[in-house]
């Protein structure tokens, strides 16, 4: 069950345009950087990309944004990108925003094999809008769906050759429940190991859910805010 | 004298108690963490997947894998613990927050609480904030009593579009600390050198005065 893939490149390129693909990440922690960099590369187009946030101007799905190949951004927060801002208020660009901790539930679901939920945020306010209600205990919960995504690709501290991923610190965000939403999953990692390596009571997301691992190169793990104290 | 940004984050501290779980917004809810009172002990949840956030790490020893929900660097403590974010919301879903402290553009007197949008302006997004505000058992809001202009943001109603609709408890503000009760916003407590006429001037939204009204002590 070798699910290693020679690299970047290989493993989006049957990533076509229009597809809706799926990235882990919270702000640029924990971002798929090679698999962005290579979809620059293939310059597909008309993607719809559901990811928590949109990157900056020049990193993270920004990469992408630049190249015009994104059609459509499904996140809860977008607010760091004046390319992204210019693309929005030109209507070349459609943005679809939903609550932080629905869109993980969302993922959530797609995992699991559930194709809906009742969920509490944003009951009264305009992401309830054509949403079915239902109420349970005495409280009204929207039916959140879960996602249709050609693919997901994450980004995982250590994997190995059969697709188990573990995450580090709070990198782990959204790419457990969106590597376990594709239909297909591609799964890049600062560290593959052999089979075997990894401590199975340590495995965060079993290699089932993953069609594709390799190892990725050069990380830049930018920094968006750099806080410090003096010792 | 109305408090400043770090005297409203003084005065929410108060409201901690030993054993909470606490989640703190970006802003002058960040700063709650400096004044935790001696010998309260509270877990801070970052909603980005950490609980038991530790301060900002000393220079040279940033991790681009650590940061809070604000996207600053962190640090971890004695007891940390990181999940994803499924289950970050789920625990605060679940009820298992006790107290989440946010900021806010408008609050009404029924305790609906706007701050994530204002039309016509750049739309950043929700984030966390209406999950949050969904689910907490308990809301205090940190915020300026009025806006630029001077006028007030606490409202009979929001005008801005909703983020969570009768959630907020307790609002603590420039000019005082303000119950959100059945009867509107009620005043228990004004900042040093600020007259109750102020408040009253100064806030749209119902309003009475708690017989037991007093100073904000810091």
């Amino acid at each position: 069950m070798n699910k290693v893939v020679k690299g970047a490149d290989v493993a989006v390129q049957d990533i076509p345009s229009g597809a809706t693909i799926m990235l882990g990440g919270f702000g640029l922690c924990g971002i798929p950087e090679n698999c962005i960099a290579a979809l620059v590369r293939t310059g597909v187009d008309n993607l719809t990309c559901i990811s928590n946030n949109a990157g900056v101007d020049d990193f993270g799905i920004g990469l992408l944004l630049q190249q015009k190949q994104v059609k459509k951004m499904i996140s809860s927060y977008v607010g760091e990108n004046a390319e992204f801002e210019r693309q929005l208020l030109s209507g070349e660009l459609e943005v679809e925003l939903i609550p932080q901790g629905t869109l993980a539930t969302r993922c959530m679901a797609t995992g699991y094999g559930m194709p809906a939920v009742y969920l509490l945020a944003g009951v009264g306010t305009e992401v309830a809008e054509g949403k079915e209600t239902r109420t349970f205990n005495g409280r009204e919960y929207l039916l959140e769906h879960a996602f249709d995504s050609d693919f997901a690709i994450v980004k995982a501290w250590k994997g190995d050759t059969q697709g188990n991923l573990i995450f580090k610190d709070t990198a782990r965000n959204f790419n457990p429940m969106m590597a376990m939403a594709g239909k297909i999953t591609i799964a890049e990692v600062e560290e593959l190991v052999p089979a075997g390596e990894l401590d199975p009571n340590y495995i965060h997301v079993p290699g089932i859910y993953v069609h594709r691992i390799f190892q990725g190169q050069n990380y830049e793990k930018r920094i968006e805010q750099r806080t410090v104290r003096k010792a | 004298m109305a408090l400043n940004k770090e005297q409203i984050a003084q005065r929410i501290a108060r409201e901690l108690e030993d054993g909470f779980y606490v989640n703190l917004g970006i802003g002058i809810p960040t700063l709650v963490a400096n004044y935790i009172p001696e010998g309260v002990d509270v877990v801070l949840q970052s909603e980005n997947g950490l609980l038991g956030m530790g301060p900002f790490p000393i220079e040279g020893e940033e991790d681009a894998d650590l940061i809070n929900a604000g996207k600053q660097t962190i640090t971890t403590i004695p007891g940390s613990v990181f999940f994803d974010s499924a289950m970050s919301f789920g625990m605060i879903r679940a009820g298992k927050v006790d107290l989440t402290v946010l900021g806010a553009m408008e609050v009404a007197d029924n305790g609906d609480i706007a701050n994530w949008k204002i039309p016509n302006k750049m739309v950043k997004g929700m984030g966390g904030a209406m999950d949050l505000v969904a689910a907490a058992k308990n809301i205090i809001v940190a915020m300026q009593h009025t806006n630029k202009k001077g006028e007030s943001k606490l409202l009979p109603k929001c005008t801005l579009p909703l983020t969570g609709i009768g959630c907020v408890k307790k609002v603590v503000s420039d000019l005082g600390v303000f119950d959100v009760t059945p009867d509107g916003f009620v005043c228990i407590e004004y900042a040093p050198g600020v007259t109750i006429e102020e408040i009253k001037a100064k806030t749209a939204g119902r309003l009475t005065i708690s017989p037991d009204v007093k100073e904000i002590e810091l």
